[in-house]
């Protein structure tokens, strides 16, 4: 029964690494750019629900509601002031230009919020401790599940956008082949920064449900994209209900690792990454094909 | 604006039209006039410019020095997208569908920014009727003939008032090229350059026929005033050049 549970608080926590991966997934299957500042762009959006959770004296859920459009409009100008040229200069130049605004964002982040560490899970509530008990030894936390219906809302509302809807054709066909995209009317360029907007507002969503389960400082970006970009690799890049399964199996692997010793945690998500990347079945970094 | 041979109102008007690849001139200096309803062949060696040419006119190549006018209005600088907004669509060389996507999703992605008009997925299927049973099937999946008749109906889906195609035939069977051309002739009265190898079908086609060499015009005229020996010799570039 214990491993009952080990397996289910994994699927919880996959649920948070889900929700990480799923703009980062996002921005390399349309645009083919991997976002080394997912991690500290879903930090700002848990920064930015902390200040309006304390200042209106909110819950951390209604102050995401005023973040998430906020963090739409960034995510476009991102795109259009950052990445449009970073575009034009290469498939490298994407890279170098996310991981500088990683480091500006940090650095920003411990001058105006100092380097303390927070946690919004004390502006939350009850929804944060309080747990379902089925028997002795299992109990699913409230919040967990809140957390895993996020991002299955989230990622799977976003992979039936993209299939079912004119937009969503849009962005796809702009994934397949941009210069054809433009000979059939798509602003390949618009396409993008929509599609940056949505990778953006979805990271600062991330980033509160990081801050509400546990805690968050200005440099903690860096170890979540690290699991969001695992999340992503053993998904299958390019597929948003991959991206799903790749964080759900991930947390998995992190929880039973856990359990077998406290210090195999991360060592069991690596290694299961390790051993999808050199799969000779992986759909590696290599692979071209976005179907979400 | 009319066309002095035809009568009929002047469609596109290139003039004076440049583009390079790199440092490479592909297209110096081109002139040409398509009246409304015209059918024009653009026929030429390989590395002649032909498609380039082409990719210019659609907006999808830059153009360093020239000015392209469509019904009227000056394109040059118009990006590709917003042409086809005015009636410009190109079917590109290699056929370029959307492989992860159906055959009707490559359809109805071309619907959204085209302009209003008779062509829609079932009047493209209606036309090509061998698309009918393959329309949920990825475009990836389908043989040359099926994706080549896709992305003529994926240009029609913009209902555009010039239709510009690129070496449609190449790569085909036989007779996925014979069923392509079928299809073509369904087209009444469109207004149509096209870009093609083989010189037979290429007169057959088309009411006048324009002979790149080297980036440059080197003949023009009507299909029917032309031999295929003089179309051949200015294909080669055996007879002296038209200044």
């Amino acid at each position: 029964m214990i491993w009952v549970s080990v397996v289910i608080q994994g699927v919880l926590l996959g649920a948070v690494y889900a929700l990480f991966a799923c703009g980062l997934s996002l921005m390399f299957g349309v645009m083919r750019i991997i976002n080394l500042a997912h991690g500290d762009i879903a930090v700002v959006g848990a920064y930015l629900v902390w200040v309006v959770a304390t200042r209106a004296g909110v819950s951390p859920f209604v102050a995401m509601v005023a973040v998430v459009p906020v963090m739409l409009v960034a995510g476009y100008g991102l795109h259009l002031a950052l990445l449009r040229r970073s575009l034009a200069g290469g498939p490298l130049v994407p890279l170098l230009t996310t991981f500088g605004l990683a480091i500006v964002i940090q650095n920003v982040l411990q001058q105006v919020f100092s380097p303390d560490v927070r946690s919004l899970g004390a502006a939350a509530g009850r929804v944060t401790t309080a747990s379902w008990r089925l028997t002795g030894e299992l109990a699913i936390s409230w919040f967990g599940i809140a957390t895993l219906a996020m991002a299955v809302l989230l990622l799977g509302g976003l992979a039936l956008f993209l299939r079912h809807t004119g937009l969503g054709r849009e962005m796809r066909a702009t994934a397949q082949d941009p210069d054809a995209a433009q000979l059939v009317g798509i602003d390949a360029r618009a396409v993008y920064a929509r599609a940056t907007a949505v990778a953006v507002a979805t990271a600062a969503l991330a980033g509160a449900f990081l801050a509400i389960r546990s805690t968050f400082e200005p440099t903690s970006g860096p170890t979540q994209l690290i699991f969001a970009f695992e999340a992503v690799v053993i998904g299958g890049t390019g597929s948003l209900w991959g991206t799903l399964v790749g964080g759900i199996i991930l947390g998995i692997a992190q929880t039973v690792g856990g359990h077998i010793d406290p210090q195999y945690s991360l060592l069991g998500g690596h290694l299961v990454f390790l051993a999808v990347l050199a799969s000779p079945r992986s759909k590696t970094l290599a692979a071209r094909t976005s179907r979400p | 604006m009319t066309d002095a041979g035809t009568g009929a109102a002047t469609l596109l008007a290139v003039e004076g039209l440049e583009a390079r690849h790199g440092l490479l001139p592909a297209v110096r200096g081109v002139s040409l006039a398509v009246a409304e309803g015209e059918r024009l062949a653009l026929v030429g060696a390989n590395g002649a410019g032909k498609t380039t040419l082409l990719r210019a006119i659609a907006g999808a190549h830059p153009v360093t020095a020239g000015a392209i006018r469509f019904a009227g209005a000056d394109v040059t600088r118009l990006p590709a997208h917003r042409r086809v907004g005015l009636g410009i669509a190109l079917v590109p060389e290699g056929r370029r569908l959307f492989p992860d996507m159906t055959v009707v999703e490559n359809l109805l992605v071309a619907g959204r920014h085209g302009r209003p008009g008779p062509w829609t997925v079932d009047a493209v299927l209606d036309a090509f009727p061998l698309l009918r049973p393959l329309r949920h099937r990825r475009a990836a999946a389908l043989s040359g003939g099926e994706q080549q008749a896709t992305a003529i109906g994926r240009a029609l889906m913009t209902n555009p008032r010039l239709l510009l195609l690129d070496e449609v035939s190449l790569g085909l069977a036989p007779r996925a090229v014979d069923a392509v051309y079928e299809s073509l002739a369904h087209l009444a009265g469109a207004t149509v350059i096209l870009v093609e190898q083989d010189l037979g079908r290429g007169l057959a086609i088309a009411d006048r026929v324009v002979c790149l060499l080297e980036g440059r015009i080197v003949l023009e005229g009507a299909a029917a005033a032309l031999s295929r020996e003089q179309v051949t010799e200015a294909y080669f570039g055996l007879v002296p050049r038209a200044p």
